[in-house]
């Protein structure tokens, strides 16, 4: 198992509970989920994603489907609410991208947001990593 | 992302094997099991499952329990406890049986050992080594033995995979013992009970040893070419093999017929309990013990209901299958290799059908 480094990209936004998104500025009504690599890395390799349904509306803080590891599944919480636009088909075949590269082909949908401003309460890379414990 | 199965592994009650520090060197996630901290994976469940099926892996169960039983009525205390008849347990023999209450339901499973004619080793499983190491001692007052916890004189190893006999060989001081006997030797310079056991459908030996040994035995090994495999590993292994797990598949609530493990069960002998499992196993079970596959996607989990009735007791992803495996209870009509089955995977309907013991087998 290739997994990256610890790191938590500067360009994205934290949820607490190991999530993140990205959202490009020229197009801030859209946003992109996964999980952040503590999260991959406390689960363990990753051998089973059923994307969730294209279409589907997902609510922040709340869980929008699931990633399982040998050992455990884990639900994936929203960082911030919307309508799924697309889903990261690649993961059925490959699940384990999801530990090799969780900020980049590990990511998980694509979604429209009902509030962009529900971004302003997730944490920078900075702030999330404070809440990792130390070691 | 909720990761609420992951415990902090920082308390300061649990317990810590001889080999703790090598572990952490190693590169281990720690966490809490049966009181102890243990190591459930170092470089990955998969990569360490696939060492033990294709080379050899090494796994701390120093938490494991062991309880020695000695005297002139040794052997009649043990066959008042344990479910085998112990008297096809040779002189460095090995033999597995259950230990019932006065239901029949499960209290443990054991391997016991028979070091000497009067003299027995009996490992008991973690979690339950208190209370097992209780109904010895409440039971033994009848008899002229003495019981013994010797869990904490002893640290164990078990080394397991096609490779792993050569390497244990090379570093011993004569010949192993062949499957389900044991032998005293000296394994990386130190004195060691040779167990031909294991707990992963592969060939391999478990290591009995004083704890102030486990650490230069663990290094000779690694330098052999061991993989450090965790409990992730052990227990997918396990069920692979189709291997019980106590608290999963094997319960106080459960008797031993319906879990399969009839062959082990020699009422005549009287141990306690014999009556309710003899009457089980005449009645026929109403529930039965089977493994399964998942069909399709998914990964069914201990808990998860069987549609129509039943329950699953141990669920993973087999890493040598690349599916979902497990154990469920089903009733007794549903059992047979092939029944197709439907499992409630947290509000999912997942296709499965019975399958034949083990789940995998070397090709």
């Amino acid at each position: 198992m290739i997994v990256a480094e610890a790191s938590y990209p500067e360009d994205l936004r934290y949820h607490a509970d190991h999530d993140w998104a990205r959202i490009d500025p020229a197009q801030p009504d859209e946003a992109t989920f996964g999980i952040t690599w503590y999260a991959q890395d406390t689960l363990g390799e990753v051998v089973f994603f059923e994307a969730p349904t294209v279409g589907s509306t997902v609510s922040k803080d709340e869980p929008y489907t699931e990633v399982e590891s040998v050992k455990a599944v884990s639900d994936v919480i929203a960082p911030l609410s919307g309508e799924i636009l697309a889903v990261n088909e690649a993961l059925a075949a490959s699940p384990e991208t999801i530990n090799e590269d969780p900020y980049g082909d590990g990511w998980l949908v694509r979604v429209k947001l009902t509030d962009p401003s529900e971004a302003d309460g997730l944490m920078d890379a900075a702030a999330y990593e404070e809440t990792l414990p130390a070691g | 992302m909720a990761l609420a199965s992951v415990s902090v592994s920082t308390e300061a009650a649990l317990r810590r094997t001889p080999l703790h520090d090598r572990h952490r060197a190693a590169g281990a996630k720690l966490v809490p099991f049966a009181g102890w901290e243990m190591p459930i994976q170092y470089a990955g469940i998969r990569e360490e499952h696939l060492a033990v099926r294709r080379a050899a892996g090494v796994f701390d169960v120093s938490h494991m329990g062991q309880v020695t039983t000695r005297g002139p009525e040794a052997q009649a205390l043990l066959q008042r406890l344990v479910s085998n008849d112990l008297r096809r347990l040779p002189e460095g023999g090995a033999q597995y049986s259950v230990l019932c209450n006065e239901s029949g339901g499960v209290l443990d499973d054991l391997y016991t050992y028979r070091l000497a004619e009067c003299e027995f080793l009996t490992v008991t499983n973690a979690s339950n080594h208190a209370r097992d190491f209780d109904w010895f001692c409440a039971h033994a007052a009848d008899f002229d033995a003495d019981v013994s916890d010797v869990a904490d004189e002893l640290a164990m190893l078990a080394v397991q995979g096609p490779l792993a006999r050569p390497l244990v060989r090379s570093l011993s001081d004569g010949p192993l013992p062949p499957r389900f006997h044991l032998v005293e030797r000296s394994v990386a310079g130190a004195s060691a009970l040779v167990c031909g056991t294991g707990y992963t459908g592969e060939d391999g030996v478990e290591l009995l040893l004083d704890p102030g040994d486990a650490g230069t035995v663990w290094d000779a090994l690694l330098v052999g070419g061991a993989q450090p495999a965790g409990l992730g590993a052990r227990d997918t292994l396990r069920l692979e093999a189709c291997y019980h797990l106590y608290g999963n598949d094997l319960s106080e609530d459960r008797d031993p017929i319906g879990a399969g493990l009839g062959w082990c069960c020699k009422e005549q002998m009287g141990f306690i309990g014999s009556e309710h499992v003899a009457a089980a196993r005449a009645a026929g079970p109403a529930e039965r013990l089977v493994p399964f596959v998942i069909e399709g996607p998914g990964i069914a989990r201990q808990g998860n209901p069987v549609i129509g009735g039943g329950i699953v007791t141990s669920g993973s992803f087999s890493p040598c299958l690349g599916r979902g495996i497990g154990m469920a209870y089903v009733s007794a009509d549903r059992a047979a290799p092939d029944t197709p089955l439907q499992i409630d995977v947290r509000g999912s309907v997942r296709e499965a059908r019975v399958a034949r013991k083990p789940l995998f087998e070397k090709g």
